[in-house]
């Protein structure tokens, strides 16, 4: 899931729009997108995981970003999507929903353009941050899945 | 898997079982040592184990098997007592035997030679009278003239003999080792050549039996077949018996093997067995598993169909109808299948029981109950490991050694009780011991001591009892080799709770520690009762729904999380579900309430609506779940959308805290 001690050069990325920011999620993990689905509330649950929808037959919980990130929460629109991914949570793989507003491409990564998060100056916590990198005059970040969603 | 694997596999997995047999059987032993049957019991095992051993190529367990069972054969023939000594010689043994079928490489030949002289001892031990030379049951005939008595045995095992796995070869071996023998095939029923069919047996055989062995030993070649074969034994005098005793009938003794497709010959006799007894097949579990999900996804299915089917053309309905009874016949009947007594769970911790007695020195007898109790393959599966670790610390925690139980009146030797019994859609599972029953202010201690609890905290009994299950607890003084860890208490209580269980404790001081498993039927699929709370749609377990009622005009307008309710001349306290869902949508004008109820225990829950009764398939929650203590899991609806299943047992405890908190409210305020 995580890069190996010799990350390859080249990281095939899915970008993705949340509140306003781009995101990047390994390409490897990325099973599926598909367009909204009624989602189903989970009371009592944390924020950030408080939906589950069906996915073929499956129950798999959607993960909302925005709030792990403080961003403002939105309605959802036609270009709003459910990326599903294969997580490793307590060494069990699991699939879990992101939600996204909007889905861009695939495209590759240089991992030497990859610095880490700043630790000042940032809106955001680093922990949930693996590294951030430019593309064109976008910048494009790269979350730590595994410890937002734990 | 190649076939020979597959053959393979197929003896490891049947040797297993005639082992558990073994065990049981002499486990059995130990306590009525003259009852024939179990020795029988036992003895078949181990023939059965080397007869197939040596055709799987499990030349190391059937020469193992092959001592082993000479020894045995001592007893079986009354010349030995079923001691102790080598009923435990015996267990160590089968242990042995179990090694050398599943770790061929690692089992230790020395080992095997000690056990058997040990063996050895233990039967030749008690016979001191007798020589201690075992009869020699090594197959073959024993040339030149020897003394004793002739008989004529002819046999003819019946057409169905050979299908059912029975080898005339083998007896014809067995009976050569029992003296000179000259043997005849009887050929008069053998059908002409285009009417032969192959796998009957159409031969008999006469044998000229001379022996020294008494009839039995004769009778007992033949104790394994079955019913329609025709045996007779006849003594005979001397004048009868042809002069040349000592020739071999070879191209006879041939005959089986060639008339017969290998296959059919060399089936186990295990097999059988069973077969004759109810027709039963060995199914692979994986391709049970496989097909319940595929049953699942077919009971969804079809609710989506009767949903669509609903206000369409009358056509339509019917069929719907039609598919929606046999999709609910089938959705049974496949749970059925998976369906298992518990009691082969039971027999494996006699065993367990026997080995902790002799190691703690505590006498104990297990005393099982209910073993016919059926409960779903993969819930029996997993209530083994918890189940251990309930009669361990029964034993080890539980039990106290026999002069205390002597000083406090009670028999020295202790009693495991192991119970299981329907109630209701539920199972339950009780490991209770006569031990000195739990130390309430011993476990406050030690959670004090460990910083579980806070030195002011005012506990229940029962809240004492939980904290048992805390994970790092663990109140025995000594670490012993069996408990005593911390670790176990804490985990049985998560795996029980994964199956969608619970675990209650009831101890009376100075009697003992009852320890019972609540467990669900089944894990896949319940029938559910589909209500609405707001916009949100939930399903509540069928079983544990009494009855629904109107909530009164009164108490509709009431808010507040917590009332009573009047249900014919019972107050039943209820929990309005709207504001456990934080719902912001107005309620509806006529609110439902569900009676819910477990034991002794009854909760109402308000709700908008009542959908109907709704197939529930029940799929898990994720991980990330974890933490909603509210829901046992959730089910997919006909319209594909996901409901939340309410777990009864939490909503029960939630219930019970607000009634406490509301005494002790009212308590207060008077």
């Amino acid at each position: 899931m995580m890069s190996e001690t010799h990350p390859p050069a080249m990281l095939d990325v899915l970008t993705l729009g949340i509140g306003g920011e781009t995101f990047a999620i390994e390409a490897g993990m990325v099973r599926e997108i598909l367009d909204l689905v009624p989602v189903t509330d989970v009371p009592g649950a944390r924020d950030f995981v408080r939906g589950v929808v069906n996915v073929r037959g499956r129950i798999v919980p959607l993960a909302d970003l925005r709030w792990q990130f403080g961003m403002k929460q939105t309605a959802p629109t036609a270009d709003t999507r459910i990326i599903v991914l294969e997580l490793e949570l307590d060494g069990e793989a699991t699939p879990v929903g992101i939600l996204a507003d909007r889905v861009h491409e695939v495209t590759q990564l240089a991992t030497a353009s990859l610095e880490s998060a700043p630790r000042v100056g940032m809106r955001w916590r680093p922990e949930f941050i693996r590294g951030v990198g430019m593309r064109g005059d976008d910048l494009i970040i790269l979350p730590d899945l595994a410890r937002i969603l734990n | 898997m190649s076939s020979i694997a597959e053959a393979t596999e197929i003896f490891r997995q049947e040797a297993s079982e005639l082992l558990e047999q073994l065990e049981q059987a002499l486990l059995d032993l130990h306590r009525q040592p003259d009852n024939r049957s179990l020795v029988d019991t036992a003895f078949r095992a181990l023939h059965t184990i080397k007869g197939s051993g040596a055709m799987f190529g499990f030349d190391a367990v059937a020469a193992f098997v092959h001592d082993f069972e000479t020894a045995f054969d001592r007893v079986r023939r009354g010349l030995s007592p079923c001691s102790p000594a080598l009923v435990a010689a015996a267990l160590e043994a089968r242990d042995h035997i179990r090694a050398l079928i599943e770790q061929p490489q690692a089992a230790d030949a020395a080992h095997g030679e000690s056990l058997l002289r040990a063996l050895r001892a233990a039967v030749e031990g008690e016979v001191a009278a007798t020589p201690a030379a075992t009869p020699d049951a090594s197959p073959g005939p024993i040339h030149g003239p020897t003394p004793g008595q002739d008989w004529r045995v002819r046999f003819h095992l019946g057409a169905e003999a050979l299908v059912n796995g029975a080898n005339p070869l083998l007896m014809l071996d067995e009976l050569h080792s029992l003296g000179t023998a000259q043997v005849t095939a009887l050929v008069d029923a053998v059908p002409p050549l285009d009417e032969i069919d192959p796998e009957s047996c159409h031969l008999g055989w006469e044998v000229l039996l001379r022996t020294e062995s008494p009839r039995a030993a004769i009778e007992e070649v033949f104790i394994f077949v079955s019913d329609d074969a025709r045996i007779e034994i006849t003594p005979m005098t001397t004048a009868e018996v042809p002069a040349a005793t000592t020739a071999e009938a070879a191209p006879i003794a041939a005959v089986p093997a060639a008339a017969t497709p290998a296959a059919v010959a060399e089936r186990p006799r295990a097999e059988a067995e069973i077969g004759r007894v109810g027709g039963s097949l060995r199914v692979q579990a994986e391709r049970l598993d496989e097909l319940m999900d595929r049953v699942g996804e077919l009971v969804i299915a079809q609710a989506r169909l009767s949903q669509l089917a609903v206000g369409g053309d009358t056509g339509l309905t019917t069929v719907a109808e039609e598919i929606g009874r046999l999709v609910s016949e089938l959705r049974d009947t496949t749970m059925g299948i998976r369906m298992l007594p518990i009691g082969s769970l039971f027999g494996r911790f006699r065993r367990l029981l026997h080995d902790l007695s002799r190691e703690l020195g505590k006498p104990v007898e297990l005393v099982t109950s209910g073993e016919e109790t059926e409960l779903d393959k993969t819930m029996i599966e997993r209530l083994a490991d918890p189940l251990v670790h309930l009669i361990r610390n029964a034993v080890d925690h539980g039990l106290e050694m026999p002069e205390a139980r002597r000083a406090a009146g009670k028999p020295a030797g202790g009693v495991i009780r192991l119970k299981a019994r329907h109630a209701g859609a539920e199972v339950l599972v009780t490991v209770s011991d006569d031990g000195r029953g739990l130390d309430a202010e011993r476990i406050r201690a030690k959670a004090l001591e460990q910083g579980l609890i806070a030195a002011e905290a005012r506990l229940s009994e029962s809240e004492i009892h939980q904290l048992l299950f805390q994970p790092g607890f663990s109140t025995a003084k000594e670490i012993s080799a069996i408990s005593g860890r911390g670790v176990g208490m804490d985990v049985v209580k998560r795996t029980i709770e994964q199956l969608r269980g619970g675990i209650e404790i009831a101890s009376r001081p100075g009697q003992g520690t009852d320890v019972t498993l609540r467990l669900p039927l089944t894990l896949a699929i319940i029938e559910g009762l589909l209500v609405r709370v707001g916009n949100g749609r939930y399903v509540i377990p069928l079983s544990a729904v009494e009855e629904c009622v109107e909530l009164p005009a009164g108490e509709a307008a009431r808010s507040g999380g917590y009332s009573l309710l009047n249900i014919r001349d019972a107050l039943v306290p209820f929990l309005r579900l709207r504001e456990m869902m934080h719902c912001a949508t107005p309620a509806d004008p006529h609110q439902k309430v569900v009676i819910i109820s477990a034991g002794d225990q009854r909760l109402g829950l308000v709700v908008d609506q009542i959908l109907g009764s709704h197939q529930t398939v029940i799929k898990s929650l994720s991980r990330l779940h974890a933490d909603v203590k509210t829901f046992s899991g959730a089910t997919i609806l006909g319209d594909g959308s996901v409901a939340l299943i309410l777990d009864v047992a939490q909503l029960l405890e939630i219930g019970q805290a607000e009634e406490e908190e509301l005494r002790n409210r009212s308590r207060q305020a008077a």
